[in-house]
């Protein structure tokens, strides 16, 4: 391992990337756009579901008990109707998600004790349902008669109160964005060592590197050396957007922060290069990305809870890299944790690397067969 | 013949004993069923140009490879410049010099940026490297080019770039794989005079071609036809033993002598130039006799479709060595494979 031939790697990369603005622009374009988009678009706490309602009592108690229901924000009305009836025909076509209904009699069930309001829901989004529950529960948390929508099976929780620890406003952002970071890292890390190689081959550059004394290690090396700098720069974007846009706390150290997103760049660019080696073309190189990048957003824990899973499901999700990134990320920034207190998944991200490195490194043959 | 390999980085010898740069004997390479390379005998001798000649798929490029370790062969045994390979390739790759087929150089790179990667990656030494870079900038004629993107170079820049590239630590041994096929006659006949400059100070150069031009202006010559060498020898040689065998027949409709010609037993090959045809008798045993008794058949046959032609002997050239090379194993059918001439 000669340090000239290194360097001589890592400047040649860092000049080709600064003639390919596309790609240059995009080291720091997709973690801006991507942190801004994600960041107020995933939005687990539903808000503004278009509602139809049909007040057919229409008395004092029904009234109040709308206004209640739209004051949490989760429903906006944009129609009113006669019927249970026409609010079943709206939902069909897709005018509106929730129906609320009162029936005439609603003064009598309510005084009754029987249920007195239905409230219709557009069960094809799972979200959505999740977020209507919670709506039909609004009213008897604050303390009016017996009142559930029969559409669920789920009974009244009236005297369970969910006290939020770590995001007591449950907003999503803070949720959401330490994860961008390493959704961000996973994509561009892999993506750009997948490609790194494979490109120099198809471009034949690679047949005169390997008839030179150039080492594996020093090629490999000095082409993943530009990418972690470049990783650093996108997590310090990401963190700043988060912080100054979404009001992300950083509760434990900035430095282990900084280390845990180290050790997912190394991780992911580790697997890049062993693409690299696997790869004929960098078209190869894109979809093997993807068979990884997919369920990396999917099973690590980023968009669904890594706990509802099927076993095996989390089996394979404690392979990816993502998976153990968004422990310690989390572990980090919201709960304050230091790195010390999440060991295994530390220990994880570094086997991980050490094996893709290795069998990258022993899989590049300096031959052309 | 096993002499240990200098240790040193760049220009120390690693040893071309006795003359001789390559040695190779028996070499093979197959893919799969197809053999690209056939039990190749090869002896390059150093300091000179040695010249690979062979239509496309001929298995130059392929042999090449092996010989600069890029390649295992299948079968045989490779020595170049005292170092057994594959086996010592590493070793090897710190005194050869290796120019593609295709551009391999960076072409989002500078003339200049691509200079100094391979000068670091080629380890010349730090305090020479300016002046080394300057020197070849200034040969190759470069001066007002060092910030262009190689990319936007013509293909005879490129190619004069790639020679610059491949001779920056001053190799001992250079590849060279079809270096001037996609370059104009003028920007050639430059090149070329850079590999007689190379040679002078003692590098020895293997260059691959399918030119015909090319290859006469090598020292020595090896035609290589599907996988085998079917000839070899200084080109002076190789068209000194074709003597007497090749025709020069003018006639007022050459196109129609040419297809009585072609009918002629012994007849290897019928080629226009101009308004003549060059014809290629076959002399299998270098015998006067045969040749004579060809060309009385062509008399005949002429005479007999009643066509009027001027016979005479004409002194061969290389293609006509080429051609006598490739044909006589092969069936006429399939002996279509046209060799390009240069300009």
């Amino acid at each position: 391992m000669k340090f000239r031939r290194l360097w001589a790697i890592v400047v040649k990369e860092l000049r080709q990337l600064r003639r390919d603005r596309i790609s240059a622009a995009m080291i720091i374009g997709i973690p801006v756009i991507q942190l801004t988009l994600f960041g107020y678009a995933i939005n687990t706490n539903v808000r503004g579901l278009h509602a139809g309602i049909a007040d057919q009592a229409n008395t004092a108690g029904s009234r109040a008990l709308i206004m209640d229901m739209l004051a949490t924000d989760v429903v906006e009305p944009v129609a009113k109707v006669e019927t249970p009836q026409q609010l079943m025909d709206m939902i069909r076509r897709g005018k509106i998600s929730v129906g609320i209904a009162i029936p005439p009699d609603f003064e009598r069930r309510r005084f009754e004790g029987r249920e007195a309001v239905q409230v219709l829901v557009d069960g094809s989004d799972t979200a959505v349902q999740n977020a209507v529950i919670q709506l039909a529960q609004a009213p008897v948390n604050s303390g009016a008669p017996d009142l559930r929508a029969p559409a669920t099976s789920t009974p009244p929780t009236g005297q369970v109160s969910v006290v939020s620890f770590y995001n007591p406003e449950r907003r999503s952002a803070v949720n959401i964005v330490p994860g961008l970071i390493g959704v961000i890292l996973t994509m561009t890390m892999v993506l750009f060592t997948g490609i790194a190689i494979v490109r120099e081959r198809e471009r034949g550059n690679m047949e005169l590197l390997i008839a030179t004394p150039l080492t594996s290690a020093e090629l490999m090396i000095g082409k993943v050396l530009p990418y972690i700098a470049i990783g650093f720069i996108q997590t310090s974007v990401v963190l700043a957007l988060g912080i100054f846009l979404f009001k992300v706390p950083i509760l434990g150290s900035l430095f282990d922060v900084y280390l845990a997103a180290g050790m997912l760049i190394l991780a992911n660019l580790s697997l890049g290069l062993l693409i690299s080696t696997r790869a004929q073309s960098q078209f190869q190189a894109m979809q093997m990305s993807f068979f990884v990048f997919l369920p990396s957003i999917l099973l690590s824990g980023f968009m669904f809870p890594f706990a509802g899973m099927p076993k095996v499901v989390q089996y394979i999700a404690e392979v990816l890299p993502l998976t153990h990134f968004l422990r310690l990320i989390r572990g980090v920034m919201l709960r304050g944790g230091s790195l010390w207190e999440l060991g295994p998944d530390v220990a994880a991200l570094l086997a991980f690397t050490f094996v893709m490195m290795t069998l990258a490194i022993l899989r590049f043959r300096k031959r052309l067969d | 013949m096993n002499a240990p390999a200098a240790g040193g980085e760049g220009h120390g010898r690693a040893g071309a004993t006795d003359g001789v740069a390559i040695r190779a004997h028996g070499l093979t390479k197959k893919f799969g069923d197809l053999v690209a390379v056939d039990h190749v005998d090869l002896e390059v001798p150093s300091k000179r140009v040695y010249g690979f000649l062979g239509p496309n798929g001929s298995g130059k490029s392929t042999t090449i490879r092996m010989l600069c370790g890029l390649l295992t062969p299948s079968e045989g045994e490779i020595e170049v410049l005292g170092l057994r390979i594959p086996e010592q390739a590493e070793e090897l790759r710190r005194h050869i010099g290796y120019m593609t087929q295709k551009f391999s150089l960076f072409e989002d790179l500078t003339v200049r940026e691509n200079l100094e990667f391979l000068a670091a990656i080629q380890g010349v030494e730090k305090s020479r490297t300016k002046g080394r870079i300057d020197e070849l900038v200034d040969q190759f004629h470069f001066k007002d080019r060092q910030k262009q993107l190689a990319g936007t170079l013509s293909g005879g820049q490129k190619q004069r770039l790639a020679l610059a590239c491949a001779v920056i630590h001053e190799p001992e041994l250079l590849f060279l794989d079809e270096p001037t096929s996609a370059v104009d006659p003028e920007s050639r006949r430059d090149f070329w005079e850079k590999l007689f400059d190379l040679a002078d100070i003692g590098t020895t150069l293997l260059v691959s071609t399918h030119l015909m031009d090319e290859a006469e202006r090598c020292h020595n010559l090896a035609i290589l036809d599907f996988g085998k060498i079917v000839a070899n020898g200084t080109p002076d040689e190789l068209t000194g033993k074709l003597e007497g065998c090749t025709l020069l027949v003018e006639a007022p409709d050459p196109r129609r002598v040419q297809r009585t010609l072609v009918a002629v037993p012994g007849v290897l090959g019928v080629a226009q130039v101009g308004t003549a045809l060059r014809v290629l008798i076959a002399a299998t045993d270098a015998s006067a006799d045969h040749a004579a008794a060809t060309r009385q058949r062509i008399d005949d046959a002429l005479a007999k479709a009643g066509q009027k032609a001027e016979v005479a002997l004409t002194p061969p050239n290389l293609e006509d060595v080429f051609v006598a090379a490739t044909r006589s194993d092969r069936t006429r059918g399939d002996g279509d494979k046209s060799v390009e001439r240069a300009a």
